[in-house]
């Protein structure tokens, strides 16, 4: 290597061309779509540009720029939303531009959650590119000094067909500018549709390949600084004592500050703990393994969670607060059947961990870069953590290297905000595996206890459901006992089964860690132990599970919980636009066991289960096969998935959220588990917080988008759900074995 | 002290301390953000990277294992994204969120390198080490023998 030219850090990256990732990325995606500024994307040509609305505009070079204003996590959206935008725009997909969004309200929600980019925003994008396309109309009709109704807009172009005349959007510019917002339009028919509904690629496809996308962790400053910050292992301790001298001795570290203490409740606030500010990420984690930090681990410091498991099951044996009763659940029955549930605590795991850098400008105002779910969120953290006005804090949303809830709390944005005010430098935070693994926001641990009723002919009468676990409301307000809010809608009040006397309780339980919500949220228990429990009563009944199921579910009709008093919002969405009907649900039935041949001959130690779930305004049917050998290897071999969520935009990101969702839900069936002791989370990486690999994923995943032109329900997160308890059903149809706990590992299954 | 090694064609020279994962020295002080960083302990893959043609995960070698030698990342892979994995990749949009796929790509080329031709069994084998959290496991397979078809 004699004769290699030393070089600096700045220099190669001018030579290579790799100008600092996160300057080139601040500047096509950040400093390019400023809040009211001229939008001008990096190779842009043109001189001048048109806004019809807040997510659109047209430069006179031709190209169309769209602002996606939601997060990009894997979900496709910053393909989707294009896609519709375009679609009622009659733009041409090759002349136009994405740009991400900052977080500002002019933009209307933008947290990137509850599976809602298409279900709430649909109409919202439809108007977006309607009103623009109305706008290019009114400016070529103003030219040609014609009626607007004579003129027509296809293709990037709108057409004047009694003269034969067209103008292209970007020769429209001028004449436009001047013109009236638009703020209605109507919306294409469906059969004039040009990209909603159709498979598109995925915008982001090179980038993903290449290596040149840009994420939370991936964003480089001038003169940054890198840091690593060490918490107390329960949450809301706080450090007693810690040697700074020897973490300042390691090369590289720059400060040790430490940080704000906790509040309870948690919020987003920072969490207190040491950090350390380096050169670079390496440097910031060795310190950290010096400073030898004494804690007080505070209230959480006894919190056990094998003792807490054994309080949420006596919670759940006990009665609870009645938040729905139809007839009386009580009532004489021929013979009963009860089981309890538990599943434990999960992580969201991301594999890109929160990460976010922050840089305090001379007039005080703060700039952050950051793969935030929730953009506006985390401008109002920023702005409350620095004592600011929200106009005063820019956040630039990166890509998300996953997100899967963790990265619509904005904790980590707020930690980089605040260093970077404290060391007057720009500061990127990144947490480190275990950091997230144990410093997160945990998805509830639950019990739940059902019973179910069933006459002489062995129909059933009546079903008790009761619900256990610490609520997400305790991370935002004291004093929490149970489940609240919007938690009773995830997979509780508006079960579908078909039962005349049914009563649904909760039950009290208190929060010892940050509470939070992962992909599906409560759903992911609830749908458990409901559909492990209608499984149970086939089998006791001696009923095929299929049929079992679909009687359950009865015949087609249109569920209200509030007829049983269930205080009940539907995902935020009208029940009369977005029904719980059953009849969908068993559509998805029938199709997904059709799909997986239900009742064929099987080989032997294989088995088939089913289960079915409505979220986030989906229906959603999984059937799995699995076997099982004598040493307890289990085996999912396919999985079968089938979802109706209505009017879809782009069907191939759908049918890849079910795949993944396929996966995502074996990782809990099989793998998902954290346990606390003394107040600290036990398992820290994927060697104990194990998800599914390559060798264990199914040789096949089938799945199929029912036809449907209703309103468009979520697709992120209903595939989940279903997951586990056709697992776990299959599980029983291959062994004889019931497993009422996650995960199936606990059962002494690998 | 200076850890010189071959950057994707290009001869550097860091001045770092040699213990420092080769991930870091790549992210943070050679400025090629393409190599992820997420679990820090070779436990999935995503900081997947080249040295002479041999996949390695970066995040648990020092740099000095580096030294003397060819590196190549993902941005290093082929000119624009041309590699037939990588468009494999892209013709069956095997990505979600895109951040562990850098390191499944590195994987699998080395993998198409040394069996031209895999088997779903071999692509088990060889990809088991590549964790991804949104589950695209079932396009990667596939992908995977695309691009052996399209390379043969």
């Amino acid at each position: 290597m004699s004769g290699v030219r030393k070089i600096n850090r700045r220099e190669f990256l001018k030579r290579t061309g790799q100008a600092s990732g996160g300057l080139v990325f601040a500047l096509t995606f950040g400093s390019a779509c400023q809040p009211d500024s001229q939008a001008v994307g990096p190779a842009a040509k043109a001189t001048a540009s048109v806004a019809p609305n807040v997510y659109v505009n047209v430069r006179n070079d031709g190209i169309v720029e769209i602002y996606c204003h939601r997060s990009e996590m894997g979900q496709g959206i910053r393909t989707s939303l294009p896609q519709v935008i375009a679609d009622e725009m009659e733009a041409d997909w090759d002349k136009i531009e994405v740009i991400q969004a900052v977080g500002h309200e002019k933009y209307g929600d933008q947290n990137t959650d509850g599976s809602t980019s298409i279900r709430q925003h649909f109409d919202l994008l439809r108007n977006a590119g309607a009103t623009a396309r109305e706008m290019m109309i009114a400016a070529a009709a103003a030219t040609w000094s014609v009626p607007a109704e004579e003129c027509a807009a296809r293709e990037h172009a709108v057409h004047h067909e009694a003269s034969g005349r067209s103008i292209g959007y970007g020769d429209l510019v001028e004449a436009a500018t001047d013109m009236p917002q638009p703020e209605s339009a109507t919306f294409k028919a469906r059969e004039d549709y040009r990209y909603i509904g159709k498979s598109m690629d995925t915008i982001d496809g090179m980038a993903f390949t290449t290596g040149a996308g840009m994420y939370g962790i991936d964003t480089v400053l001038p003169d940054m600084l890198y840091a690593s910050i060490e918490r107390c292992p329960a949450f809301g301790g706080t450090a007693k004592s810690y040697d700074e001298a020897a973490a300042r001795a390691v090369a590289g570290v720059v400060d040790v500050i430490r940080m704000p203490e906790p509040t309870s409740p948690p919020l987003f606030n920072v969490q207190g703990g040491v950090a350390i500010l380096a050169s670079n990420t390496w440097s910031a984690e060795q310190a950290r393994k010096k400073l030898g930090v004494v804690w007080d681990r505070g209230a959480n410091a006894a919190f056990n969670s094998d003792s807490y498991k054994d309080k949420l099951i006596a919670s759940s044996s006990a009665p609870g607060t009645t938040v729905l009763t139809r007839g009386d659940a009580d009532v004489d029955a021929d013979h009963l059947v009860d089981a309890t549930y538990y599943a434990p605590f999960l992580s969201q795991a991301p594999m890109e961990p929160p990460a976010a850098t922050a840089r305090i400008n001379e007039d005080g105002s703060c700039e952050v870069w950051a793969c935030t779910q929730d953009p506006q969120s985390a401008r109002n953290t920023v702005a409350g953590t620095l004592g600011l006005e929200k106009e005063q804090v820019t956040v630039n949303v990166t890509l998300l290297g996953g997100g899967f809830g963790r990265k619509s709390k904005p904790d980590f944005i707020a930690e980089a905000a605040w260093l970077a005010r404290e060391t007057g430098r720009p500061v990127k935070v990144t947490w480190t595996r275990e950091d997230d693994i144990r410093h997160g926001y945990q998805h509830s641990v639950s019990a739940q206890y059902f019973r179910a009723g069933m006459d002489a002919d062995d129909k059933t009468v009546s079903w008790l459901h009761r619900t256990s676990f610490p609520s997400i409301a305790s991370t935002f307000a004291p004093g929490v006992t149970g489940p609240s809010g919007f938690e009773l809608d995830l997979g509780l009040l508006d079960a579908p089964w078909h039962v005349p006397n049914m009563r649904v309780e909760t039950c009290e339980a208190t929060a010892h860690v940050r509470i939070g919500w992962l992909r599906s949220v409560c759903n992911v228990f609830h749908a458990f132990g409901s559909c492990s429990f209608v499984d149970e009563l086939a089998k006791t009944k001696g009923r095929d599970s299929k049929e079992h199921l679909l009687e359950m579910i009865g015949p087609p009709r249109e569920i209200d919980p509030a007829d049983d008093g269930g205080k009940y919002s539907n995902y935020g969405q009208d029940l009369e636009k977005h029904p719980v009907d059953t009849g969908r649900l068993s559509a998805v039935v029938e199709k997904v066991t059709e799909m997986a041949g239900w009742g064929r001959q099987l080989p032997d130690g294989h088995g088939l289960g089913v289960a079915v779930h409505r979220s986030f305004l989906a229906y959603v049917g999984a059937v799995a096969e699995v076997s099982v050998d004598e040493n307890g290897k289990l085996v999912v071999h396919e999985i079968w998935s089938c979802i109706d969520a209505g009017t879809v935009v782009n069907p191939d990101r759908v049918h890849a959220q079910l795949e993944g969702a396929a996966i995502f839900g074996m990782s809990i069936a099989m793998h998902g588990e954290l346990t606390a002791k003394d107040g600290a989370i036990v398992q820290g990486n994927f060697d104990t917080y194990p998800v599914i690999r390559m060798n264990e994923a199914p040789a096949a995943i089938h799945t199929h988008i029912m036809e449907s032109d209703a309103p468009p329900g979520g697709v992120g997160e209903p595939g989940v759900p279903p997951i586990a308890p056709a697992i776990v059903n299959a599980y029983f149809a291959a062994s004889g074995v019931r497993v009422r706990e996650l995960p199936l590992r606990n059962a002494g299954l690998t | 002290m200076a850890v010189e090694f071959e950057l994707n064609g290009e001869a550097v020279s860091l001045d770092i301390d040699p213990t420092m994962p080769l991930l870091w020295a790549i992210r943070d002080m050679a400025g090629l953000t393409g190599t992820k960083y997420a679990c820090g302990k070779a436990l999935c893959g995503s900081c997947n990277v080249h040295i002479d043609g041999q996949p390695v995960r970066s995040c648990a070698v020092p740099a000095s294992v580096a030294a003397g030698r060819k590196i190549t990342t993902i941005e290093g892979l082929s000119e624009e994204g041309s590699h037939p994995v990588q468009v494999a990749w892209r013709k069956l949009n095997v990505a979600q969120c895109g951040y562990c796929q850098s390191g499944q790509i590195m994987s699998a080329v080395a993998l198409l390198e040394r069996i031209p031709n895999p088997t779903d069994e071999d692509i088990d084998a060889a990809m088991s080490g590549n964790i991804c959290r949104c589950g695209t496991y079932t396009r990667i397979r596939e992908a995977i023998h695309l691009a052996a078809e399209d390379q043969s």
